[in-house]
């Protein structure tokens, strides 16, 4: 076991592919002579050349095309995106192109394509750049959509991506670069598609991914004070959701609060709260709350940009709500 | 802020009610919990208690008046408030019921008349309507109705503890299975009330104390069942409707035991004895996932063929969970028999508020001392568990001699 800052988590990820397999490559703005805007690709220049770590112009909708095609004819490319503000200018060929190309040739050409890079907000990035879009690649089938919380599920969760035959978002955090975590050594992956119990309780299942795990586990610790026992359900994957453990969580402990960072209005959040309510229905004690970003652009103005964020208070707000204390 | 004060559906079936009296006037200040009034349901003369806490700034109807389950009959507040929108809210007040009376059918009452028009008043906080009227649609988490149905308990009867009187699974959690608390709506007729003496209080407290919240103790005795034995075998002969059980034969004389000791047909109410009038028996009949209690009512007026058929029809309906909850509530004493598992004798567990419970051992053959001389006879041990603050060892023992002396002499039994 190694303890391993996220960034150097997915650092050895992808020095580990690179090495494993010789069709991956990483492609992006300053991802090579700058060794990243987020140093995540640190000393992968040196070690496999300007073939392999390819620096792009400021060109987002260019490069990501330039990767899909590779993928079709074989390579597996790694699309940094500086942040997913940017992908935006990428979006037709992730949405229209990755995700639609193997349903469209009749299962004749995969894309076997990772879109990485980090998302939502860090710090007064002001509204344009500080945007959480994973539901918007959650919506479109043919897209898996993967948002590691801790180092470890960073490393093995990349791997797994890369390992992929189909495209992949795959969404990081500024804020979490600095995280640091226990890492297991060695060649190991986490399979996409599985939820961890981060923490195990009773009384209410907390269900958060990627900057929301760390809110739900310091609303969960606040709560024991108060002897309630929070169980919290990191999905790890966006898409496919590993529902099933959502469930059996709930149906333990009766109660649901979901937390992500980004915007309510169709968020992931109401997605799991769409299955929950139809197959536990009968194991429901209370109806399922939701912990959001503020329905606002993100305010530049520091305190308010906190309080457009959420919180742990604001999940143990809700958590209190549906246990039906005051 | 003003609160409605409206009839509340003091029974399962209780669709209307009537106010008898006022217990508080006009004027009189009111806490959580007071009696307001007596309101007679289509079973007894039951309490209606205030919800909250101030005056009692109206009584909306006089005593005497019928109204329908959920009717305003009286409004609580601070002094001086101005109710008058909440009076005048209320919708037209149905005309007192009185059975001569030929006029056409009042229309009936009407509490969303007022949202034509004028907007409603906004007036009070919601009324937590503490049961759901009958017909009225009863809110709780999908959780509590299958716990509900699970534990066969009646949704109607249960206060909901959640937003808008939601019943949630705490307030389950509360509700004792099948069996009835000191509020439940139980006629009133059916026993006395007997307030605590200083010894009794001082019993119940100290021995409380000593062993749990209810301090039980246990008396066992042995009992000669031959003629009981042959009584049944006699039965027999009658054909298939002479058959009867050893725990009918049990039943009957437990019932009739019992009308003999009233202290032992008694429930424990915290501050008072319920010494039961009449009896009824819970039979414990073990299910697919624990056990229940049915009722035998008025078991000592009962044949021991009604005691019977009552018995086994009640056995497979609860097995079949059939049973309503009136089925299985109300017993003012319990019997348990694990005698068909060849079980020589137990202690088994009381079910509150009921002041004891007889467990059942088998039958079985064994050498016996009579007359100085040792012969084969047929033995029965039976154990009475006692809740030491309804039933002394001394009332626990005559009541088990006389339950002895009936088994033992079954004709006593129709004598």
């Amino acid at each position: 076991m190694q303890t391993l800052t996220y960034r150097d988590a997915l650092n050895q990820a992808l020095r580990e592919e690179m090495q494993r397999d010789d069709r991956v490559f990483l492609m992006g703005e300053e991802v090579a002579e700058y060794d990243g805007a987020y140093k995540v690709s640190r000393g992968l220049l040196k070690e496999f050349g300007s073939m392999r770590v390819v620096d792009t112009p400021i060109a987002e909708l260019g490069f990501a095309g330039v990767g899909v095609g590779a993928a079709m004819v074989g390579l597996r490319p790694v699309i940094e995106m500086m942040t997913f503000n940017f992908a935006l200018l990428a979006i037709d060929q992730i949405v229209n192109s990755a995700a639609k190309m193997r349903y469209m040739s009749g299962g004749q050409v995969g894309v076997p394509i990772v879109f990485r890079g980090p998302g939502g907000a860090a710090l007064q990035l002001a509204a344009q750049h500080s945007q959480a879009f994973e539901s918007w690649y959650a919506h479109i089938p043919g897209l898996k959509v993967v948002m590691p919380g801790t180092p470890a599920d960073a490393k093995g969760l990349l791997k797994s991506a890369i390992r992929d035959d189909d495209p992949v978002v795959f969404i990081e955090g500024e804020m979490l670069y600095n995280l640091k975590g226990d890492v297991p050594d060695g060649d190991y992956t986490i399979p996409i598609g599985v939820a961890d119990i981060k923490r195990a309780g009773d009384d209410v299942t907390l269900v958060c991914h990627s900057k929301t795990v760390g809110v739900a586990l310091k609303a969960a610790e606040q709560l024991a004070e108060e002897d309630i026992s929070a169980e919290v359900v990191d999905l790890r994957t966006i898409r496919p959701m590993d529902t099933e453990t959502v469930l059996r969580s709930v149906v333990k402990t009766n109660r649901c609060v979901v937390v992500e960072e980004g915007w309510p209005f169709a968020g992931v959040g109401a997605q799991v709260v769409d299955t929950v309510q139809r197959e536990a229905f009968d194991h429901l004690d209370a109806p399922l709350l939701r912990v959001t970003g503020a329905d606002v652009p993100m305010p530049y103005n520091k305190a308010l940009e906190r309080a457009a964020k959420a919180d742990p208070s604001q999940v143990v707000a809700a958590v209190k709500t549906v246990l039906y204390r005051e | 802020m003003a609160t409605k004060i409206v009839m509340e559906a003091l029974s399962p079936t209780m669709e209307e009610g009537r106010l008898v009296e006022w217990k508080k006037q006009e004027g009189e200040s009111v806490t959580t919990g007071d009696v307001l009034a007596e309101v007679e349901t289509d079973k007894a003369v039951m309490e209606l208690v205030a919800r909250a806490d101030g005056v009692l700034l109206k009584q909306v109807i006089a005593a005497g008046t019928t109204v329908p389950v959920a009717d305003l009959v009286g409004i609580i507040g601070e002094p001086g408030e101005d109710i008058a929108a909440l009076v005048d809210g209320a919708g037209p007040k149905s005309p007192p019921k009185q059975p001569e009376a030929v006029a056409p059918a009042a229309p009936p009452p009407a509490p969303m008349q007022q949202a034509e028009g004028s907007p409603a008043p906004e007036t009070s906080a919601p009324v937590r309507p503490p049961m759901a009227a009958p017909g009225q649609r009863i809110k709780a988490s999908p959780l509590a109705r299958r716990i509900a149905t699970e534990r066969g308990l009646d949704l109607a009867a249960i206060r909901g503890s959640g937003p808008e009187g939601r019943i949630v699974k705490r307030d389950l959690d509360r509700q004792p299975a099948a069996t009835p608390g000191a509020t439940t709506a139980y006629p009133s007729a059916g026993f006395t009330d007997v307030p605590l003496t200083m010894i009794r209080k001082a019993i119940a407290t100290r021995l409380a104390q000593s062993i749990g919240p209810i301090p039980t103790f246990y008396l066992t005795t042995e009992v000669e069942m031959d003629r009981a034995w042959e009584a049944r075998e006699a039965l027999k002969a009658l054909g298939p409707e002479g058959k009867v059980s050893f725990n009918d034969i049990i039943l009957k004389a437990t019932a009739l035991a019992l009308r003999q000791h009233p202290a032992c047909n008694a429930w424990w109410q915290g501050d008072h004895l319920r010494l039961w009038h009449e009896v009824h028996v819970g039979v414990a009949v073990a299910v697919e996932d624990g056990l229940i209690t049915p009722v035998i009512r008025h078991a000592d007026h009962k044949s021991l063929r009604e005691i019977s058929s009552e018995t086994r029809d009640l056995a497979d309906r609860a097995r079949a969970r059939k049973l309503t909850p009136e089925e299985y509530t109300g017993a003012t004493f319990s019997v348990s028999n694990l005698g068909m598992f060849d079980i020589d004798q137990f202690t088994a567990v009381i079910n509150p508020p009921e002041g004891g419970i007889l467990a059942v051992g088998s039958i079985v053959e064994k050498p016996v001392v009579v007359a100085g001389q040792v012969s084969v006879g047929r033995r029965m041990r039976v154990t009475m568990s006692c809740d030491h603050r309804v039933i002394d060892g001394a009332t626990g023992a005559q009541f088990l001699q006389t339950l002895t002396l009936l088994l033992e002499n079954p004709l006593a039994m129709v004598w």
